[in-house]
């Protein structure tokens, strides 16, 4: 295979998770060393050769399905987390998601992509002991504690105290049961 | 811990003992890790990432394998600290240069070490000197459990563990063994190999991993796709490629024995005598050339230099370890001129010949 920005020989092979797609490069030694020493302006400049060489409605047309308007693929990069805040948009263009709590938000969007890179969508490997001691292995109840502090920082910006020991005190019933009270350390589960 | 003491030994990867050590530099996997109740790193604050920080690092503290572990606060670090620290494979590039409260906890083995607020707030990882996938399973799995039962640790229960990046999420592993295929690059058959790699999803990285090039012919071989295997499947999955390499390489190594002889002859000794006799040399260079020496040892062509000796001076002669061993901070110019001195001295007799003798 040749390097796909010159006719030597491409020995470097990288998969890179960019706007929320996959993306592989094929490149020689020389050209591997300016994309990986240049990473963020060469990032750019492929996703310009990649445009220009993949479908219209850009990386992300597979996985969130063809025949999206723009005005669906605006509202769906306005959806926004309830826990940690991130847009999709943010995570489209930063390829990081905000908080666990992410993965049940966008569900939906996030399952074609997660097909897209593994080539499935169920885990198989291990899973929390925890569930064996009778504590929920999804960890759901406990990012909710996220969503939690940002209310109550902001009842405490509004002087509203009343409301903001109201959500501390649910921290605290969920936190107890999950850590054990406190930030001590506790010997199981 | 005392850094200063860690440049007394040459770390894990670099111990040059397990199996196929002729060709398997080391073996390695990592765990990614997030506790559920903070944001991801990239969306915490300064503060949430000063609690996750504490949380975790008290917990570990806490854990069956805590009083094994000693903790460096990594954001407290000079420059050069954490440099030493990624030379030695024990934080990533990442790491070192991330913001904000961060930290590892290591053990005296340098077998394990624990990352906190990588790209995800866990990073377990273990490392063993030659091929050793499964033993290395075993630890890591072993520290996982300990920590799990007093973390609780991110999951979803069809997606399993939660990662910041989608492209790590479900075991959240990865497997990976360091390869000195010197023979391979040299008959020009490196591409090829990597083309075959890459076709059954398998990774091909350079020395320090993620972004890094490849240096002085060591490549890390890893699995790209983290769910819908098990574990031990995924181990299996780069496990079970390695004899192949392992042949491939052997057999460019017989080869160019046969075939060509004294031009392999040559080239090693060429780079022996530069390494005994610059007066300046980069980092790169000294890299490039002891891989050839490396080579040239383990074909029977250089007779008195030892195996270790080269692991060794692989690491030392790099930047933050090179400062340290000096005791002061150099400019590039004078570290390449101070690295053809530690060098010269090595293989010339002095400071070298006494590390020689271990």
């Amino acid at each position: 295979m040749k390097c796909q920005h010159c006719e030597k020989q491409a020995v470097f092979h990288i998969t890179e998770l960019e706007a929320g797609a996959v993306r592989e490069l094929h490149l020689c030694e020389d050209h591997a060393r300016t994309y990986l020493n240049q990473s963020e302006a060469a990032a750019e400049s492929a996703a310009d050769d990649e445009a220009e060489g993949q479908p219209a409605g850009g990386a992300l047309a597979g996985p969130l399905g063809v025949g999206q308007t723009a005005e669906e693929l605006a509202l769906l990069d306005q959806q926004s987390c309830s826990m940690c805040g991130i847009t999709f948009f943010e995570f489209r263009n930063q390829g990081r998601l905000g908080c666990p709590h992410d993965y049940v938000q966008f569900e939906k969007e996030l399952e074609p992509l997660i097909a897209n890179i593994h080539g499935a969508t169920e885990h198989t490997g291990r899973r929390p002991s925890r569930s064996a001691a009778g504590v929920a292995e999804d960890t759901e109840e406990l990012t909710a504690v996220i969503g939690l502090r940002q209310q109550m920082k902001e009842a405490i910006a509004c002087e509203d105290y009343e409301k903001a020991k109201e959500h501390r005190d649910a921290i605290r019933v969920i936190e107890d049961r999950w850590l054990g009270g406190g930030n001590a350390t506790k010997g199981s589960a | 811990m005392k850094l200063e003491a860690l440049t007394q030994s040459i770390g894990e990867w670099l111990r040059g003992t397990g199996p196929e050590s002729d060709i398997v530099m080391s073996s390695r996997v990592r765990l990614a890790r997030n506790v559920a109740h903070y944001p991801f790193v990239s969306r915490a604050s300064e503060q949430d990432r000063a609690e996750i920080e504490r949380f975790l690092r008290d917990r570990i503290a806490g854990s069956a394998v805590g009083q094994d572990l000693e903790y460096i606060d990594v954001g407290q670090l000079e420059d050069i600290d954490r440099q030493f620290l990624v030379e030695r494979q024990l934080i990533s590039r990442e790491h070192a240069e991330a913001q904000g409260a961060r930290g590892v906890a290591i053990d005296r083995m340098e077998q394990v070490s624990l990352m906190i607020n990588e790209e995800d707030h866990l990073r377990i990882q273990c490392m063993h000197s030659g091929l050793d996938l499964k033993g290395v399973w075993e630890q890591i799995r072993a520290v996982d459990d300990q920590i799990e039962k007093v973390v609780p640790y991110a999951f979803h229960p069809r997606f399993g563990y939660l990662t910041a990046c989608p492209t790590n999420v479900g075991t959240g592993i990865r497997v990976s063994v360091m390869l000195h295929l010197p023979a391979l690059v040299i008959t020009r058959q490196i591409d090829k190999v990597f083309r075959s790699l890459h076709k059954i999803s398998l990774a091909v990285r350079g020395l320090y991993g993620e972004g890094s090039q490849a240096m002085g012919d060591f490549y890390q071989i890893s699995n790209q796709t983290t769910l819908g295997r098990t574990e031990e499947e995924l181990v299996e999955q780069v496990g079970d490629v390695v004899p192949v390499l392992i042949d491939y390489e052997r057999r460019a190594r017989e080869f160019l024995v046969r075939e060509t002889q004294q031009n392999v002859h040559d080239q090693v000794s060429r780079a022996y005598g530069i390494l005994r006799t610059a007066q300046t040399i980069s980092a790169e260079e000294t890299m490039q050339l002891l891989s050839r020496v490396r080579m040239g040892v383990l074909l029977g062509l250089i007779g008195d230099v030892k195996i270790a000796d080269i692991n060794s001076l692989l690491v030392r002669t790099q930047p933050a370890h090179l400062q340290k061993l000096r005791g002061v901070e150099l400019d590039t110019n004078d570290r390449n001129i101070e690295r053809a001195r530690y060098l010269r001295q090595h293989f010339e007799g002095g400071e070298g010949s006494r590390a020689s003798v271990n």
